[in-house]
């Protein structure tokens, strides 16, 4: 079989890449260009590390995006001659170099690795936005309030965290659990929480303006009505949103298991700045406490949200990694880091033919350095204010 | 001090009772009991058979007089096979009460393996015996590294000692333990040779260098990291303390400054968050002992979860559960004595 050779292989993975490095290059010179009017991410270009960081992330999302054109092959085909191929090895009937090699099931190592991405550039920053908001909508209350309410949220939370993550996942993401209806029945609770939060968001502010809150209602209930039946009951009437029952059911545990974080940040947060005197200028105003939680109090917690964001990203694609890497809940075919790291990290493969798991697994922690990094950035430039 | 932590202990003991609910109730879920009756009836029982043997064997009985059973505050009846009139075991590997008594895990009786075929006391202790000797090493080499590093790092802000350790530590959380293992085990056992990639041995065969380094740098690694950048944080907040600033007009050295003044009361909060670890860590050992074949604690629940062992995976689960309880109660009080700050009533 033909070898392109180590530079083969480099130069082959960067022409590859081209509509990577063709946005990525330009979102950098752009957003470098406006930098001023960009805020704290403005800023990010003033400190070393947040530069890389962006730059991994961005890498990342792009390679995602692109990923039908980036890929040279589907990552579920499967070329025999092409079992365990040296990195660099070309398909003798089809002329495609398999830049990073082929795995024990002869498929393309480089293909996969970015069909991967895109799985979990979906799942992760989406599964982190929801336990956002869910931790937001019920870590503002606790924290602002206080007393019963408080006690309640926060022993349920500590019932969630004192459960070790690896058995919350064995619990609720093996295939017996998808008969039952716990994981629609949690994914209808926890999918509730961006509509209310929304909902309420814009009624506090636009109280007394009927001719803006009902538009800005109206689509807060459409569209969250829409891709509420498409994700917990799989029947979007329009056909767009839908949503495999496993992935479900890890998008459900992964949500589950990090909202409560959030919600003791928030609450953290709250409990802190609820004491300044803008606070008490807004209960003196008269303000519901709704709007001075979402609308004094949100705001200003902004700077450590952001940044727990971005960190909260990265742990969730290692959640989303320990799933793969035990098998659970993704499909045995699918292309997502974890399932590729579990698959090549076999005794006999790891012995032999390394770059069917070293490829995910530098992967996965590219990102999530990338990520760790553009925070650590973040909190940083957002200290100085 | 006394009421704090029977406070303390009384919210841990409910808490404890919840979860073990909620494990009892997802282990126990309907498609978990059909594949038990499935594999102790022959597989072509019919499903009148299956429905035949989980109601005789009371898995069809209330909820909570099944939990009162497990946890050993309500009697087990013991199976009557209908043909000889005899009590018999549920399974054929372990004993069972031949009279109704009560014998739950209050009473130390942790149920019946159905995937070793042995009582669950038979295979707990060895298992935890060797997570704990994987858990010592681990800490032995995790705490040390990472406070050097943090102190080193927060002594001087923004020095470049600083900005090379606060990269290596992010460097090291973005490194969960399957991504090290595998990049690990390449390096050292695959290519170089030096170390074992697998520490089926250890178990068996007693610890070495040889065997042992890889797990326990696996672990290590992904602890390090986060410990590392709380040491750093905390200890860039006290170096900026009156205090330091005083003993170095006093005309201390810095190391003095450091070792004596400073280090005491930037290694609080650490101590916490190394408290705090002991959760997390028990992910890792299930990966890392899954990753190297080392029969532990995490193997078993590994092991219990892919063969729907139902009362081993609920000895796992509650053992976890109280592992991470009792740190999160040592930490609070160990929080409370090392900081003369906090006062507790």
């Amino acid at each position: 079989m033909e070898n392109v050779g180590f530079f083969g292989v480099v130069i082959g993975l960067i022409g590859r890449l081209w509509p990577v490095w063709a946005s990525l290059i330009i979102v950098l010179v752009v957003s470098y260009r406006y930098r001023k009017s960009l805020g704290l991410a403005g800023r990010i270009f003033d400190n070393g590390i947040g530069v890389v960081g962006l730059a991994i992330c961005l890498f990342w999302l792009f390679t995602a995006v692109f990923a039908n054109i980036v890929a040279p092959l589907d990552p579920r085909v499967q070329v025999a001659v092409m079992k365990n191929a040296v990195p660099g090895s070309i398909d003798p009937a089809s002329g495609i170099t398999f830049l990073l090699g082929g795995d024990q099931l002869a498929r393309d190592v480089f293909s996969r690795a970015v069909y991967g991405a895109r799985i979990v550039l979906t799942i992760a920053p989406a599964a982190t936005m929801i336990a956002l908001l869910v931790g937001i909508t019920l870590g503002l209350p606790a924290g602002y309030f206080g007393g019963k309410i408080d006690q309640v949220l926060s022993f349920l939370a500590n019932l969630v965290l004192a459960f070790p993550v690896i058995l919350l996942f064995y619990l609720l993401v093996t295939p017996g659990i998808m008969d039952t209806p716990i994981p629609y029945a949690m994914a209808g609770v926890l999918f509730l929480f961006p509509i209310i939060f929304f909902a309420v968001l814009f009624y506090t502010r636009y109280n007394g303006r009927p001719e803006r809150l009902y538009p800005l209602l109206a689509i807060t209930i459409i569209l969250g009505a829409w891709l509420y039946f498409g994700l917990v009951f799989n029947a979007d009437p329009l056909g767009i949103v839908s949503i495999q029952p496993n992935e479900l059911n890890i998008f459900v545990a992964v949500v589950f298991a990090s909202s409560p974080g959030v919600f003791r940040i928030v609450r953290g947060l709250v409990m802190d700045i609820e004491t300044r005197d803008y606070i008490a200028a807004a209960q003196t105003r008269g303000e519901s406490p709704w709007y001075t939680m979402l609308w004094e109090i949100l705001p200003n917690a902004r700077g450590p949200l952001i940044v727990d964001a971005s960190l909260r990203i990265g742990y969730t694609t290692i959640l989303l990694g320990t799933l793969g890497f035990f098998g659970l809940g993704m499909g045995p075919e699918s292309p997502d880091w974890g399932t590729a790291i579990k698959d090549g990290s076999q005794v006999a493969q790891l012995r032999l033919f390394v770059w069917g798991g070293l490829t995910p697994a530098v992967a996965l922690m590219s990102f999530v350095l990338g990520l760790n990094m553009l925070a650590d950035a973040l909190r940083e430039e957002s200290m100085k204010d | 001090m006394f009421t704090f932590f029977l406070r303390r202990l009384g919210v841990m003991l409910l808490t404890m009772l919840c979860l073990s609910f909620v494990v009892f109730f997802f282990v126990n879920l309907e498609p978990n009991l059909r594949k038990l009756a499935t594999f102790q009836t022959e597989m072509r029982a019919s499903d009148q058979d299956k429905e035949n043997w989980l109601q005789r064997n009371g898995y069809r009985d209330n909820y909570l007089v099944q939990f009162g059973r497990w946890m050993g505050v309500w009697p087990k009846v013991p199976v009557i096979d209908p043909k000889t009139g005899e009590p018999v075991p549920r399974f054929r590997f372990c004993d069972e009460p031949v009279v109704p008594t009560y014998s739950g895990i209050l009473e130390g009786d942790f149920g019946c393996s159905t995937a070793f075929r042995t009582p669950v006391s038979q295979r707990l202790p060895q298992a935890l015996k060797a997570t704990g000797l994987l858990m010592f090493w681990v800490m032995l080499v995790m705490v040390p590294v990472s406070l050097t590093i943090g102190v080193l790092a927060g002594m001087r802000e923004g020095s470049r000692t600083d900005r090379t350790l606060s990269v290596t530590s992010i460097g090291s959380t973005a490194t969960p333990e399957y991504v090290s293992g595998i990049i690990l085990t390449i390096i050292f056992a695959s290519w170089l040779g030096w170390l074992n990639g697998s520490a089926a041995t250890a178990a068996r065969r007693g610890i070495s260098l040889y065997n042992f380094t890889l797990p326990v740098l696996t672990m290590a690694i992904y602890g390090t990291g986060y410990i590392a950048r709380m040491t750093r944080a905390s200890m860039v907040e006290v170096m900026t303390q009156q205090y330091i600033r005083t003993a170095r007009l006093k005309g201390l050295s810095f190391g003095a400054v450091v070792m004596k003044h400073a280090l005491r009361n930037a290694l609080i909060a650490p101590f916490t968050v190394i408290m705090l670890q002991f959760p997390w860590l028990l992910t890792g050992v299930v990966v890392t002992e899954s990753i190297f074949n080392y029969k532990g604690f995490g193997w078993l629940l590994v092991q219990a979860a892919s063969n729907n062992d139902i009362d081993l995976l609920l000895s796992c689960g509650l053992i976890s559960v109280l592992i991470v309880l009792l740190t999160q109660l040592i930490s609070d009080i160990g929080y409370a004595f090392l900081n003369p700050r906090i006062r507790v009533g």
